[in-house]
């Protein structure tokens, strides 16, 4: 059964996918997550999806979901003046 | 507990473990095994490091003047027998590691830190897998009470010098074994000899493997 690893790296980031594995059962899936993935520090919490349970839309389906918002510049925050001296946004 | 039977047990299990490279039941086991045999290679260095010269006491010495525990040295028998070793040998080590947490040797309180962790993950792994097979299909069943059954009279040498970590030890592999249907063995013979250097045949085959390069090539690295 192929599961999909995401990974959150450190505290206050989202969970990363990070690639799949095989496992028979959920909790082998997050120990060979934890020894395929983690191994070298890179992260402090791990998700396991069952990949057949994963909702993806397909490539057919490219262009009735993405090109639109193409031509509509104005969904990005871009029409505003950042005021000075404001170092994050 | 000494330094040297403590690296000897980690560098003797490391190596056995070793052996599953590319030989698991799956690619994932493949390095779930040899992560377990990398931490335990990693603590025999820090006490090897830590009491002598770390290639002379691994590559340099004879069997008998080895001091692991019978029960590392045995072979790895199917996937079914491994984990039952692995589940007997890190219960045994993770009390092992608990009752070295503040021992007067700075040397082996340092390590017990840090080999605890390790440690619990190992029981973790092995206590999982022995469930799964014990308590999976009749094949997996028999393989591992038959794998539980040829390790199971080499544990009764953990406790010769210990004896208080018997019963603590009892209290973490019985419930794992009730929760896999597998019976508890009742065996009618205790080797041991391990902790004195007098070893099975099979520490010879894998101290010449281990050490072969070395001797070759002393000094050798890459």
């Amino acid at each position: 059964m192929l599961w999909e690893v995401f990974v959150r790296p450190r505290r206050g980031l989202s969970h990363v996918h990070v690639g799949s594995l095989h496992a028979e059962d959920a909790e082998l899936a997050l120990r060979n997550a934890r020894d395929l993935y983690t191994r070298r520090e890179e992260g402090v919490s791990i998700w396991c999806v069952p990949s057949a349970e994963l909702v993806a839309s397909s490539p057919e389906e490219k262009d009735a979901f993405f090109d639109p918002a193409g031509d509509k510049p104005y969904r990005h925050p871009t029409f505003y003046d950042v005021p000075e001296g404001l170092a994050h946004l | 507990m000494t330094p040297l039977e403590l690296a000897d047990d980690c560098l003797v299990l490391g190596q056995r473990l070793a052996e599953w490279a590319s030989r698991a039941p799956s690619l994932e086991e493949d390095v779930a095994l040899l992560n377990i045999s990398l931490d335990l290679l990693g603590v025999a260095r820090t006490l090897y490091a830590g009491i002598g010269d770390e290639d002379a006491l691994a590559y340099l010495r004879l069997e008998p003047d080895f001091r692991n525990c019978l029960l590392v040295e045995l072979p790895n028998g199917d996937f079914g027998q491994t984990m039952c070793k692995q589940l007997l040998f890190s219960a045994w080590q993770v009390l092992a590691w608990e009752s070295l947490l503040f021992s007067l040797d700075p040397l082996l309180s340092g390590v017990a830190a840090r080999a605890l962790k390790e440690a619990r993950y190992h029981l973790d792994h092995a206590s999982s897998w022995v469930i799964r097979l014990g308590d999976g299909t009749q094949e997996s069943h028999q393989r591992a009470q038959a794998g539980l059954e040829e390790v199971w009279p080499y544990a009764y040498e953990l406790f010769e010098n210990d004896p208080a970590l018997e019963a603590p030890w009892r209290e973490t592999v019985l419930p794992v074994l009730v929760t896999a249907t597998l019976e508890q063995p009742a065996p009618t013979w205790r080797p041991s000899g391990g902790r004195r250097g007098e070893h099975t045949e099979h520490l010879g085959y894998l101290l010449a493997e281990m050490q072969s390069l070395h001797r070759a090539h002393p000094g050798a690295s890459w």
